[in-house]
């Protein structure tokens, strides 16, 4: 791989310490080295703003329901095609792109890593299929847990050494990065009872003797136990629901210490007016934030929700029902045994409309009430609170409060008023801190030791940005974007192609444990398992982020 | 005479598994060109089990040999006919706008092959 | 003798779309033949069974026999040289051979499509205008205590649809099997099938609409006119009955085959199927299925929707996809004679097509890469022995739920994968095209 020296840009580089400095980045090897020699090619940056790639921590793109989102709406592409060009494939936008035109959007906006966020297992496969046609971006996805059949069985036994014996073969199984919770205890209700849900934390799950805040507990020990290099990722119960932030609240409470991630917290920050019979949320931004902030085990992305046309695609089958039956628009839903739901829609935010402005408020306030960017980082949950082709927009919201100010001025304004922006809530976040929640802290979150940085050692996954007044119009569109050391885009169009890696883990477990998953599948599964798990002709080129107890016996 | 019936299309067991002894072969090739008949339909058209019969639509014709099926299972009016080269020569290629050519309940005139 | 024969666990059969995983294959080495496969239906047998190393010529170049390099290089040339070619079939192929197939489509501005458009194809529309609740086979297996197969003979066509996911085998919740469930089958003819029905609905034939529209209306609490009756040929207190028994079960799963698609209402049956299960949901826990008939048709389906953003009939002439069928897809295509080049891969068009699609295709030049003789390789210019996935060629495919599955291939061949074969095509193809053919649009055209 080719040597280059980047000359004359201004490095925004939190996790080293470096906020503004003009100094040369090289690079060798796709990695960023001390110097290279001088042939190396020099890249002028001069007027040029550099940071590392980014790294979405939680997104979905590529999948069975991905897919089936996919399939379900050509009116989402028909407005939005993709040309192929001398050295890119050809695709189509949309909220839900196809995937190769995912991978060149993604790097089009700078970012250089992704993360897939829920699985189930037995779709694995079809997931690393995509993934190999999502090009240039790294990526991994985490696979669903919390609603595990056998795992349920397990743990309403007392095997807690199976339990976790057993998580450790699933994840290994399928490649994937982390465990997902997603609504745990919901499924059994929605495929056994007429669709229904599961409300409490300490409910009985349907068919077990089994709370979902044993699972929870016992799914965010067992991952800090296994020493994941990300927590448990959790998708709490009751997600979009007036009243839920108690419900998130407990599941942090649950965590005791342990480290967990709260995904899309936006979602699950919503109060509901006392005694009243009005189903219209508040805003408790203000509680989720100081209970995170005070927390340092805990992490968590936004899941900010932007107007306009989004897909809702969520392993919260019974949530998917209930938006659908407010639009009466077509919707999907898909049972996985023993390991899921998955229900789909179309879904329109509207500034106008109470809910969704509220939504959108909530998630500007936790962004701006978080005291450390580290912990409370970038997402829209694309393409469920929007897609990510709006996170130059985003930006632009957190770092402009004039703009904000007048996208403020365009919403409902009897939601604005429940939320802190109308107390003239007016910070803005500077360049370094979007640094660190767009790319270091994401990478931090993740353990992803070599990326968000530019430190040496780094993957050299680096975006140049044009400074500019206008930030949606910076971040929409980097001059150069650098994928382990090759120039991918260069002056803002493609030059290379270029095949990212697909990150996963494959935690340690006692190999006794197949015996014990084998007669579960003999009996209830539709597959053999021995053609369960997903051998390495899958992954391509890919790279194992060990475990806490790999990296220290390097394993 | 001819009468005015309604062709079905359809699989088999036996053409599944002729058929992965090949297409052209001896038993794919009897398996696709048998067509199912209700029994009373076949005696009115003075018509026995293995004699030939002509069908006609609006798209192609084709001579088959017919074979009889109780009214409980094949009303009156209905046939059936293992898809096949056969049967695809009764299809119209107009889709109305689906990709889709009617391939099933094709309006076919029946009519016994004389000599 | 033993070291002569070799046994395969779990290997998965790819006859038809129920893809089954555990298939214990015993191969006589010598003899380059599979000599029994446990657990296979009389599909399943005959596939593995019937299927020997054949004296096939590699490769057919106007009749005459020709190496597989010559093959693909004069493919390649076609291709290249085409203003509207077309691709066709990959529903008897892995995914693995879908996506080369897909490259190549986009690379040379072609049209793309699969044999969904003439199976399940309207059902695909349906699903794109109201959705589907559904789920995979294992759910159906282990929880649904009402079943309802509606136009199509699975005891035929899918025998272990109903032995190994849905009627007879025992599940979670259903641990007594059949008899925990109940079991309609609805059509226009008593088949096979009927014999484990507990109830049999007939049908007139092209009323599945009118009777599929009367149960929503029914289910929803609506009064239906009895002459529903004189129109469909079925009476007013069976209808009434199954929408009682649809509302009232545990967990209902519409299972639906192409007596729905292939007739008159085409996607309009399927979207009224695919709503009446979604309505249900408003009072129990109902899905809905499409019986897919290839072995990787559903695979087909997935990497043509991820590559492209549509599931079939896609066309890239103009650099980006295009979806619309009718117009992208390939009887429409053919019929309207446009195409000027197709490629047709393990599908039998020049057998299942109307007459004036063959009748087109035997006027262009077409390139067929099949493991057998066709009808489809005897119109061929070039036809391209393959080996046959699943027996094989190992990889991917996806089972009619969209769950996934590694192919355990039992014999060499000594023909090549179609993988293979199109991979180097798609080389080929670039070095003519000088890389990526980018379409030359005029700005004035543009403009216009």
């Amino acid at each position: 791989m080719s040597m280059l020296r980047i000359v004359n840009g201004r490095i925004y580089d939190p996790a080293n310490g470096v906020d503004g400095e003009v100094r040369d980045v090289c690079v060798a090897g796709g990695k960023i080295v001390a110097d290279v020699a001088p042939e190396a090619r020099r890249l002028d940056a001069s007027g040029l703003v550099i940071m590392p790639g980014g790294v979405d921590i939680h997104c979905h793109i590529a999948g069975a329901k991905v897919n089936l989102a996919r399939k379900l709406q050509p009116e989402d592409h028909r407005h939005d095609v993709h040309p192929r060009t001398a050295i890119t494939r050809s695709g189509v936008g949309g909220t839900v792109p196809s995937t190769f035109t995912t991978g060149y959007r993604y790097t089009l906006l700078g970012y250089t890593t992704a993360m897939e966020a829920a699985v189930p297992p037995i779709n694995a496969r079809h997931t690393l299929e995509e993934l190999h046609d999502t090009p240039i971006i790294d990526k991994g996805f985490y696979v669903l847990m919390g609603n595990n059949v056998l795992l349920y069985k397990l743990l309403e036994q007392g095997r807690r050494d199976d339990f976790r014996n057993a998580l450790a073969w699933w994840l290994s199984a399928s490649k994937a990065y982390t465990a997902k919770l997603v609504n745990p205890g919901g499924d059994e209700a929605w495929k056994g009872r007429r669709n229904a849900n599961i409300t409490k934390l300490d409910e009985k799950i349907e068919s077990f003797s089994l709370t979902p805040q044993q699972v929870i507990g016992a799914l965010i020990e067992a991952v800090d136990e296994l020493g994941l290099p990300h927590p448990a990722h959790i998708h709490c119960n009751n997600l979009g629901h007036s009243g839920n932030f108690e419900t998130t609240l407990e599941t942090m409470r649950i965590a005791d210490g342990h480290r967990a991630h709260l995904t899309h917290i936006q979602f699950h920050s919503y109060g509901q007016v006392a005694g009243k019979s009005s189903n219209n949320p508040t805003s408790r931004a203000k509680e989720i934030s100081e209970y995170v902030n005070s927390h340092p085990n805990i992490s968590a992305d936004v899941g900010q929700v932007m107007f306009g046309k989004s897909t809702s695609m969520t392993a919260d089958a019974p949530l998917a029902y209930m938006l659908a039956r407010f639009g009466g628009d077509k919707w999907v839903n898909a049972d996985t045994e023993h390991e899921s739901g998955c229900g789909i829609l179309p879904f329109t935010y509207q500034d106008r409309i109470y809910t969704h402005a509220l939504q959108w408020a909530i998630g500007l306030e936790l962004f701006l009430l978080s005291k450390d960017p580290w912990r409370m980082v970038f997402s829209t949950d694309h393409p469920n609170g929007g897609s990510f082709m709006s996170y130059p927009r985003l930006i632009r919201l957190l770092m402009d409060s004039e703009f904000r100010k007048q996208e403020m001025a365009k919403v409902n304004p009897r939601a604005l008023r429940q939320t802190a922006l109308a107390d003239g809530l007016d910070r803005e976040y500077t360049l370094n801190e979007i640094a660190i929640i767009t790319r270091a802290g994401p990478a931090r979150l993740l353990g992803l030791a070599s990326k968000g940085h530019l430190g040496i050692g780094a993957d050299a996954d680096i975006t140049l940005y044009e400074e500019h007044e206008d930030k949606e119009r910076m971040f929409g569109a980097p001059r150069h974007v650098i994928k382990d050391g090759q120039l991918v885009i260069e002056d803002h169009e493609f030059r290379a192609h270029h095949e990212g890696r697909v990150l996963h883990v494959a935690p340690d477990y006692d190999p006794a444990i197949t015996e014990v998953i084998r007669p579960f599948f003999e009996d209830y599964y539709s597959i053999r398992f021995n053609n369960y798990a997903v051998d390495d002709s899958y992954l391509g080129r890919h790279e194992r982020v060990p475990t806490a107890k790999q990296r220290a016996t390097g394993t | 005479m001819a009468e005015t019936m309604t062709l079905i299309g359809g699989r088999s067991s036996r053409q599944g598994t002729s058929l992965c002894a090949g297409k052209l072969g001896a038993e794919y090739i009897e398996v696709s060109s048998t067509l199912e008949m209700n029994a009373e339909d076949m005696a009115r058209l003075g018509l026995k089990d293995s004699d030939s019969v002509r069908l006609r639509s609006a798209d192609g014709e084709i001579v088959v040999r017919c074979k009889g099926k109780p009214a409980k299972d094949l009303p009156a009016g209905l046939l059936f006919i293992a898809y096949g080269p056969l049967s695809s020569a009764l299809m119209g290629s107009d889709t109305a706008g689906s990709g889709m050519p009617m391939s099933k309940n094709i309006e076919v005139e029946v009519e016994a092959v004389v000599g | 003798m033993s070291e002569q024969t070799l046994t395969i666990r779990d290997a998965t059969c790819t006859f038809c779309g129920c893809v089954c995983d555990d298939m214990h294959l015993t191969v006589d080495v010598n003899a380059h033949k599979i000599t029994k496969a446990e657990n296979a239906c009389v599909l399943g047998r005959a596939w593995f069974k019937e299927h020997g190393i054949e004296e096939r010529p590699f490769a057919l170049i106007n009749g005459r026999e020709a190496s597989t390099d010559e093959a693909i290089e004069a493919a390649a040339q076609i291709l290249a040289q085409a203003r509207f070619p077309i691709i066709y079939g990959l529903s008897d192929t892995t995914c693995e051979a879908q996506r080369q197939a897909v490259a190549i489509a986009d690379m040379i501005g072609g049209n793309i499509d699969t044999t969904t458009s003439v199976c399940h194809g309207p059902s695909g529309m349906a699903f794109q205008a109201v959705g589907e609740s559904t789920a995979t086979l294992g759910e159906i297996r282990n929880r649904a205590d009402l079943l309802v197969f509606w136009g199509g003979n699975p005891a035929e066509s899918h025998p272990r649809l109903f032995t190994r996911y849905a009627v007879t085998a025992k599940g979670m919740y259903v641990p007594n099997g059949k008899k925990d469930r109940t079991v309609v089958l609805v059509d226009v003819r008593r088949t096979q099938s009927a014999a484990v029905a507990d109830i049999f609905i007939q049908v007139k034939p092209r009323r599945d609409f009118e009777v599929l529209w009367a149960l929503r209306a029914l289910v929803k609490g609506h009064s239906v006119d009895p002459s529903i009756e004189a129109v469909t040929g079925v009476s007013l207190a069976t209808l009434e009955d199954l929408a009682n028994r649809m509302k009232s079960c545990r967990f209902g799963a519409l299972m639906f085959g192409m007596g729905l698609t292939m007739t008159r209402g085409r996607h309009f049956n399927s979207g009224a199927l695919l709503a009446l299960a979604s309505d249900l949901n408003a009072y129990t826990h109902f899905v809905a299925k499409p019986v897919r008939g290839h072995g990787n048709v559903t695979g087909a389906d997935n990497v043509v929707s991820w590559q492209t953003g549509f599931p079939f009939g896609v066309n890239l002439g103009r650099g980006y996809p295009r979806f619309n069928p009718g117009e992208f897809t390939t009887v429409d295509v053919l019929g309207r004679r446009e195409a000027d080049a197709a490629m047709v891969i393990a599908a039998d068009p020049g057998a299942n097509f109307p007459q004036a699609a063959i009748d087109h295709l035997r006027s262009i030049p077409v390139i067929v890469l099949d493991p057998k003789p066709t009808h489809t390789s005897q119109l061929a210019k070039v036809a391209i022995t393959t080996a046959t996935y699943g027996i094989s060629v190992g990889g991917t495919v996806y089972r009619m739920d969209d769950v996934p599955l590694t192919l355990r291939p039992a014999l060499p061949s000594p023909y090549p994968s179609d993988e293979q074969v199109l991979t180097r095509i798609k080389q080929r193809v670039s070095e003519l095209l000088g890389g990526n053919r980018v379409p030359e649009l005029a700005p004035d055209s543009l403009a216009a």
